[in-house]
């Protein structure tokens, strides 16, 4: 899948062509993609609209950061690390009302 | 003047004429129709691939507005893998790999597996694989997505259970050699839900069948029946569907799904398969010609990626690894070419993520 195995691919790709993941909304669209089969543009707009942000702002690192923060989903700024993993993920799962499976199964865990 | 310097589908450089480029790309994108009898690219989009090749930078990039998201078969754990095809060897855990990967490199999505990267090996191997997945996916915050081959082909002797049926082919005895590539998709099927449904009891957030169909339709069709199981009986499991080439390879040659011969299929015609069967991220993969020039190799990967994304209704992702999406088949593609392909494959290819 994606991008490949070979050394050093992945980091080039990435770059160039990439939303960047936590360091912007590449990983809210990603969700979208995985969880509802969203084509790219739908899945853009669908977090936009969540977000209340226009397009472009999703790639752009200075306000995602700040809306990252605000919502607790995580970046990759230390500050923000209090929100990471499955604690951003279930705000992930809220914020874009979709169903995350591990996310799912943490508050079964956690609420016995 | 030959002043544009390109890859080789070998890894090497070589230096074009424009002249020699366009006709390359050309060459390429005909070949892609034809044998797929799919639309060629158009004079605008063979220029824009031309554009792409003679621009003067080291890299190129994706216009601001046209970014995509990235999956992987591995690329996370590269740091702290090492074997013979790829993997830094760095003396790190896994676990640290895929961190710096979310946090440092920033992919939006990341694969994790097993060393040994098929279904079958990692039936073993089955407790090892749900403590590591639990315990990583506890700290990333990208989709988590478990990966690993199909690879049916290690279901036949002498490294699994079911005769050749190559042998029975050679002695004429083509229903035996038939009934065996079931078989062994039978018991494919039944290794990759097994592990789909222990990863699912710790959390999985999604599956990856990559390299589906290497041992042609069998596998295809057996693989296609298990993304069923796993979309019917794994609520809201996400499965991401890869291929191992552009033309699923008639080992048996009989097998349909839903009323459609498997054997042939181009990637127009496996994503309509895989999103009938339940598959909700689909990989193009057209396999690059090591003697012939990036620019041909990449004007085929974009002609058959337009042609699967125009006719998909789920996210298309187009392979771009290691001698697939245009890139060379070597270990260390040039990184001009890795961002040409990566451009191409979603301005032209209209990719929905690489």
């Amino acid at each position: 899948m994606g991008t490949g195995d070979s050394h050093g691919v992945a980091i080039a790709q990435i770059v160039s062509a990439c939303m960047g993941g936590i360091r912007t909304a590449g990983d809210l669209v990603a969700w979208m993609q995985l969880t509802r089969r969203m084509r790219i543009d739908k899945a853009k707009e669908y977090v936009a609209k969540k977000l209340n942000l226009n397009l472009q702002n999703l790639t752009d690192e200075t306000i995602m950061s700040k809306v990252r923060s605000e919502n607790g989903i995580g970046s990759v700024i230390p500050d923000h690390v209090e929100y990471m993993g499955m604690a951003a993920k279930s705000n992930i799962s809220r914020l874009l009302d979709i169903t995350i499976h591990s996310v799912e199964l943490y508050k079964r865990h956690l609420h016995g | 003047m030959k002043d544009i310097v390109v890859s080789r589908g070998d890894g090497n450089l070589i230096e074009f004429s424009e002249d020699e480029l366009y006709k390359d790309i050309v060459k390429g994108s005909e070949n892609a129709a034809q044998k797929g009898k799919i639309d060629g690219l158009s004079k605008a989009e063979i220029n824009h691939l031309v554009d792409i090749f003679s621009q003067p930078g080291k890299t190129v990039s994706v216009d601001p507005g046209k970014e995509v998201v990235v999956s992987d078969d591995g690329a996370g754990l590269m740091a702290s893998w090492g074997r013979p095809s790829a993997g830094h060897a760095i003396p790190i855990s896994d676990h640290q790999s895929i961190l710096m990967y979310e946090r440092v490199y920033c992919g939006d999505t990341c694969g994790l597996g097993f060393p040994d990267y098929s279904y079958k090996p990692v039936k073993s191997a089955i407790g090892y694989a749900r403590s590591h997945y639990k315990t990583i996916s506890m700290l990333t915050t990208i989709p988590l997505i478990y990966g690993s081959q199909p690879n049916m082909g290690m279901y036949y002797h002498p490294t699994g259970p079911i005769p050749t049926p190559f042998d029975y082919f050679t002695k004429y005895e083509f229903e035996k050699g038939f009934q065996l590539q079931e078989e062994a998709a039978q018991i494919m099927r039944d290794d990759i839900y097994y592990v789909a449904e222990q990863l699912y009891e710790v959390g999985c957030e999604a599956i990856n069948l990559d390299t589906t169909a290497s041992a042609g339709d069998a596998e295809f069709w057996g693989a296609l029946q298990v993304v069923e199981d796993i979309k019917s009986r794994l609520p809201d499991m996400p499965v991401e569907m890869g291929m191992a080439g552009e033309e699923v390879i008639g080992m048996h040659g009989k097998l349909t799904y839903q009323g459609e011969r498997l054997a042939g299929m181009y990637p127009h015609q496996q994503v309509e398969m895989a999103a009938k069967a339940g598959v909700d991220i689909f990989g193009v993969a057209v396999n690059s010609d090591t003697g012939r020039s990036t620019p041909y190799n990449l004007a085929r990967a974009v002609t058959f990626t337009k042609a699967a994304a125009e006719q998909s209704s789920i996210p298309v992702h187009a392979n771009s690894g290691m001698g697939v999406g245009g890139m060379p088949m070597t270990l260390l593609p040039p990184i001009g070419c890795s961002t040409r392909c990566a451009k191409a494959l979603v301005e032209i290819g209209k990719a929905d993520g690489l």
